[in-house]
């Protein structure tokens, strides 16, 4: 059972959708907005309110990569691995990456501070390779600018 | 004093906010009358944050420009580029459908129309709705984000559609890797996008549209957005036209991170809310579209050039181009360049050209190996092939295809055989999982691609035969296309599927 709060902010967010076509990614995207991840307990609550199963919503929730079943980090830090970016060194940028936060794709550190997804393409293709950090949009990372922006989320004194 | 500095993704991750700033600081402390103005992106990416400052001969142009250098700037005494008008990249384009980006305040209505904006719609206002299709279909407009289908045949097989409503869609879920027409456009010129709808609206009696904008893009989605509110209130979206007596309004809903919802069918699903699952054709969307009614889906750039073929007419349009391939095409030159960004122009240019002339060649310097041409499912083109014309049958004909024109630039250290499996790999990840020859066949090529890189030359036939099948059997184009860029990659250099020997020799 989801407590009242949960229910609470949920009925919010259905009656703002209450009217539109297609309204799932619209209200997946508010509960993210909301709750940093969707959370299990709203699943049924989304499904009774749209009149669907809760396996259609599951199903719709785990087919989006956007979708967060737990909370990430508290920056999250997205590097584009698609050809454009690889053309002028994407791929030793995400290595870079790897190693000095310890982590893979869709990792996050130890200390909850950081993290890394992978991003196929942020329509920076003229100024890559390209990085966005916590939805801002950053051109030309190299090694310096790699480990600058690293160091400002790693120590969590905010982007 | 005027100047202007870039809103655009691509200038704001150079630095263009902070030298927005520093403007703002450093003139407020001297006491000087400065406004600036956020514009979109004149498209030379290489020149961002590129600030322009108004002065009585034209817009003067400085660039890149970081924020230590704004004291300068304000004295006058920055070494600028000259008049941006006449810079060489400007002076060599045909822009019709960026004819106002990165020249207007892009939330401004009044620059708009100050700049031909609203001119079309008011002319399709006093037209019959099939006149409107029919001067869409004259200026053989073709689908710009990568099918190539003609525009103004799809509408009129939605005009000719009964239903109880019918809907505009417009697919802004710019995924490959190498565009980036349709976040600049979005970003320096919404009102284009929102016109263009509006008068497929009208064209097709549709009275509803829905933008699907990638989560990729926050900005272009915040400016979208904020486009909507502001030509609602103007009256141009809403329950009465400019006063025409007919409907239009448009939502702009948000995708969630996968490449495949680009493919029109597994958008619509989206949009449904539905998983981004292919639908099997027919029906065609035209049809049974959107909530099963007729929908018009059309790419951001083929619906915001819409306005410019109604202000200027159709053979204005058509009279550019090369055979089929009619009017002009908005190239995105990326990847390892030294000019990098968008070059508007008529269809017909030689790959050649646009690579070692307009591009400038590499950015390392180094000799140009290969360019993808068209997105992740585009061929790799050698130089052997540079004298292609860009157009949709000429590309076609050299086994490639011009997709969303798109040009990813690689230089000689690129090893070929990374890039097939990355395709692959691409693939296998962003597969919708509805059709067996994507689905298993993306994972089954990746491990083809290590076997012949193990020294397994007897892979090589299968990898071709598993390109063929996914090629004849995918429903979609990520199944049926992901063989281009492997197959180009297999032919055009074979030396790289090679054992790799050890570089000590």
């Amino acid at each position: 059972m989801p407590c009242a709060q949960t229910q609470q902010t949920m009925d919010d967010i259905l009656a703002r959708h209450r009217t539109l076509e297609g309204p799932l990614l619209p209200i997946l995207h508010s509960v993210q907005a909301e709750f940093g991840f969707i959370p299990e307990d709203v699943v049924q609550i989304i499904a009774d309110a749209l009149n669907i199963t809760r396996a259609e919503v599951h199903g719709v929730i785990t087919f989006y990569h956007d979708f967060r079943s737990a909370p990430a980090g508290r920056h999250v830090v997205k590097i584009c691995r698609a050809e454009a970016c690889q053309a002028v060194g994407g791929t030793a940028i995400s290595e870079r990456a790897f190693e000095k936060l310890g982590i893979g794709w869709h990792g996050t550190t130890a200390n909850g501070a950081v993290t890394l997804e992978p991003v196929y393409c942020l329509g920076l293709c003229a100024c890559g390779p390209a990085a966005m950090v916590d939805g801002k949009v950053v051109g030309r990372v190299d090694a310096t600018k790699l480990d600058k922006l690293l160091a400002v989320v790693q120590t969590g004194a905010g982007a | 004093m005027k100047i202007y500095v870039p809103l655009d993704s691509a200038a704001k991750a150079l630095g263009a906010d902070e030298v927005a700033d520093a403007i703002a600081t450093e003139a407020a402390r001297r006491g000087m009358d400065v406004e600036i103005i956020r514009n979109g992106t004149r498209g030379m990416i290489w020149l961002e944050p590129l600030v322009e400052v108004e002065t009585p001969q034209g817009r003067v142009g400085y660039g890149p420009v970081e924020a230590d250098d704004v004291p300068l700037l304000l004295d006058g005494k920055l070494a600028s580029l000259g008049l941006v008008e006449q810079l060489d990249w400007m002076k060599g384009q045909t822009r019709l459908t960026f004819q106002r980006c990165g020249v207007i305040d892009p939330l401004s209505l009044q620059d708009y129309e100050a700049h031909g904006g609203l001119v079309g719609l008011r002319r399709a206002i006093g037209m019959p709705a099939a006149d409107i299709v029919e001067e869409v279909t004259t200026s053989g407009l073709r689908g710009r984000g990568g099918a190539g289908f003609p525009t103004g045949i799809k509408w009129n097989t939605v005009l000719g559609a009964d239903g109880p409503q019918k809907y505009i869609v417009c697919n802004a879920d710019e995924g490959d890797s190498g565009t980036f027409a349709d976040r600049m456009i979005m970003e320096g010129d919404p009102f284009t996008l929102i016109e263009g709808m509006v008068i497929a609206g009208l064209a097709v009696e549709a009275t509803k549209g829905y933008v699907y904008l990638r989560s990729e893009y926050p900005d272009a989605i915040e400016i979208m957005e904020k486009a909507v509110v502001l030509a609602r209130a103007a009256g141009v979206l809403g329950p009465d036209v400019l006063g025409c007596g007919r409907a239009f309004d448009m939502e702009i809903r948000v995708g969630a991170g996968a490449y495949v919802c680009g493919e029109e069918t597994s958008l619509l699903n989206s949009l449904e809310g539905k998983r981004g699952v292919v639908r099997a054709k027919p029906p065609l969307p035209a049809l049974e579209g959107f909530l099963g009614r007729p929908t018009v889906v059309n790419n951001v750039i083929s619906l915001a050039t819409v306005p410019v073929i109604l202000e200027k007419g159709a053979q204005h349009y058509a009279d550019f181009g090369l055979g089929r391939s009619k009017g002009t095409i908005p190239i995105q030159i990326a990847g390892n360049v030294r000019h990098g960004g968008l070059y508007e122009t008529a269809f017909g240019m030689p790959l050649g050209v646009l690579v070692d002339i307009v591009a400038g060649g590499t950015l390392s310097g180094r000799p140009v190996k290969a360019v993808q041409v068209g997105g992740p499912l585009g061929a790799y083109m050698p130089r052997e092939k540079f004298d292609t014309p860009f157009g949709y049958e000429e590309f076609d004909g050299q086994g490639g295809l011009i997709g969303h024109a798109g040009l990813v630039v690689f230089d000689d250290t690129a090893d070929m055989r990374d890039m097939a499996r990355f395709a692959m790999e691409f693939c296998a990840v962003e597969s919708c999982g509805k059709c067996t020859p994507c689905r298993i066949g993306a994972v089954r090529g990746v491990e083809t691609i290590d076997r012949i890189g193990q020294g397994d030359t007897d892979a090589i036939a299968l990898l071709e035969d598993l390109c063929e099948t996914m090629k004849d059997g995918s429903l979609c184009a990520l199944g049926g296309f992901t063989p281009y860029p492997v197959l180009s990659a297999l032919h055009g250099f074979p030396h790289d599927f090679d054992v790799k020997t050890e570089a000590a020799e």
